[in-house]
């Protein structure tokens, strides 16, 4: 137990999970991050991917966007689109899949936010397999 | 004096209409039991946003580059005003509380020379400010048709706010809205949202981590305050549904009791007068009787 550290999902609404685990991987902006026990303090900000909590990725979020703190061995994860991954219908990742390819081809989007829509294609349609 | 017909058909409406303020009352008491919830479950992410957003502050080396919505513009000329009411009535000070403290900052705002401008959200709060501060409002809001409101319709809010700061329609922004303390107490309170306000960086925590940024600062705050704004304003909401439903509660309560009381009031008037009659009608046949 000694290599575990305290993980928070929080959305505006809710309180989505308080857990402890030893391992947690993040979409974040500039790549994923593993964070173990006593990682240095940290902020971040995600881009659209899946939340990994636990060695073997017991539990698993989609998230599109949020905001992640971590200092003193408390993971702190903020964002208003965290879903359990066992939650989401096929038919609701479908049509959230085809807005997002339909938004990609636009061309007067930014490359941030292409960006951002690349990724979100890419996991959605790894979970829709 | 009312005749007995009267009494009797007051005492009934008196009646009736305690009937409705009572299932009002039970109405808002289980609504409000979900509201405070909410409310409750709602703290966290905007008290833990503001925190991070703190620990940001604190790290920026260079003040002057900072995010305008962190800082400010520099200036104060132009404020923007975001008045958060109900769309329903009956529910004792509740509007009028929030209106109030509005209006004596418009005041303040516009003794002092400078600009104002106002966002209404809520039906009930825009009719009692357009009277006299109707040209100042820029835009009304209301989600009136929505059954409960969610992050999506603050963020709507929100972007609102920012839009109008990236075009640099005002300097400043407060927000009025009641905070829910209990169920018999609620403050309006303003708020001020944009530039950040630092007030709570105290001693203690000045020995703070020094964190790790990813990418760097800046970017993480300009990606953070949009989101702060909004989170702020459903804070903002869930605080003004709380105490909405306790502050309808608590009115409906004393309406019961006070329909209560007339109708005590009303039934011994209403007794009073049939004992009355029926003595006059037994002295007239008495007085018939010895007549004869």
């Amino acid at each position: 137990m000694s290599n575990e550290f305290k993980v928070e999902i929080i959305s505006p609404d809710n309180s989505i999970l308080k857990t402890s685990a030893s391992l947690v991987i993040i979409p974040s902006f500039e790549g994923e991050i593993g964070i173990l026990r006593d990682h240095i303090p940290l902020i971040t900000f995600l881009r659209p991917g899946l939340i990994k909590i636990g060695e073997e990725g017991e539990k698993k979020y989609f998230v599109e966007d949020g905001t992640v703190e971590f200092s003193n061995n408390n993971l702190l994860i903020l964002t208003s689109t965290a879903k359990e991954l066992g939650s989401l219908d096929k038919r609701s990742i479908e049509t959230n899949l085809q807005d997002a390819k339909e938004k990609i081809k636009d061309n007067a989007i930014s490359d941030k936010e292409k960006y951002l829509l690349s990724y979100k294609i890419d996991t959605l349609s790894e979970i829709d397999r | 004096m009312p005749s007995l017909d009267d009494l009797k058909k007051r005492i009934k409406s008196v009646k009736s209409t305690q009937k409705i303020t009572k299932a009002m009352k039970m109405v808002a008491a289980a609504k409000l039991r979900k509201a405070q919830e909410n409310a409750e479950k709602g703290r966290p992410y905007s008290q833990k946003m503001q925190n991070i957003i703190l620990n940001l502050t604190k790290s920026i080396n260079d003040p002057e580059n900072a995010p305008k919505l962190l800082v400010g513009t520099g200036k104060d000329e132009t404020y923007l005003c975001v008045v958060l009411t109900a769309d329903r009535g009956l529910c004792g000070g509740f509007n009028s509380n929030i209106c109030k403290l509005a209006k004596t900052n418009f005041k303040k705002i516009l003794n002092e020379g400078k600009k104002l401008k106002i966002i209404t959200v809520g039906s009930k709060g825009l009719d009692q400010i357009k009277r006299e501060y109707g040209k100042y409002v820029i835009k009304k809001f209301s989600f009136k048709e929505k059954k409960q409101i969610t992050f999506t319709e603050a963020d709507i809010v929100g972007k609102e706010i920012i839009d109008l700061f990236k075009n640099g329609q005002f300097d400043k922004c407060i927000l009025f809205f009641n905070n829910f303390k209990n169920v018999i107490t609620q403050v309006p309170q303003a708020q001020q949202i944009v530039p950040a306000e630092n007030k709570s960086v105290d001693l203690k925590e000045e020995k703070s981590n020094i964190y790790e940024f990813e990418p760097d600062e800046d970017e993480i705050l300009e990606d953070l305050l949009p989101k702060n704004i909004s989170t702020q304003v459903f804070k903002a909401f869930l605080e003004n549904a709380a105490s909405e439903q306790g502050s309808r509660m608590t009115a409906m309560d004393n309406a019961t009791r006070n329909a209560g009381e007339l109708v005590d009031k009303l039934t011994i008037n209403y007794n009073r007068s049939r004992q009355a009659s029926i003595t006059k009608e037994l002295i007239e046949i008495i007085s018939g009787a010895e007549s004869l």
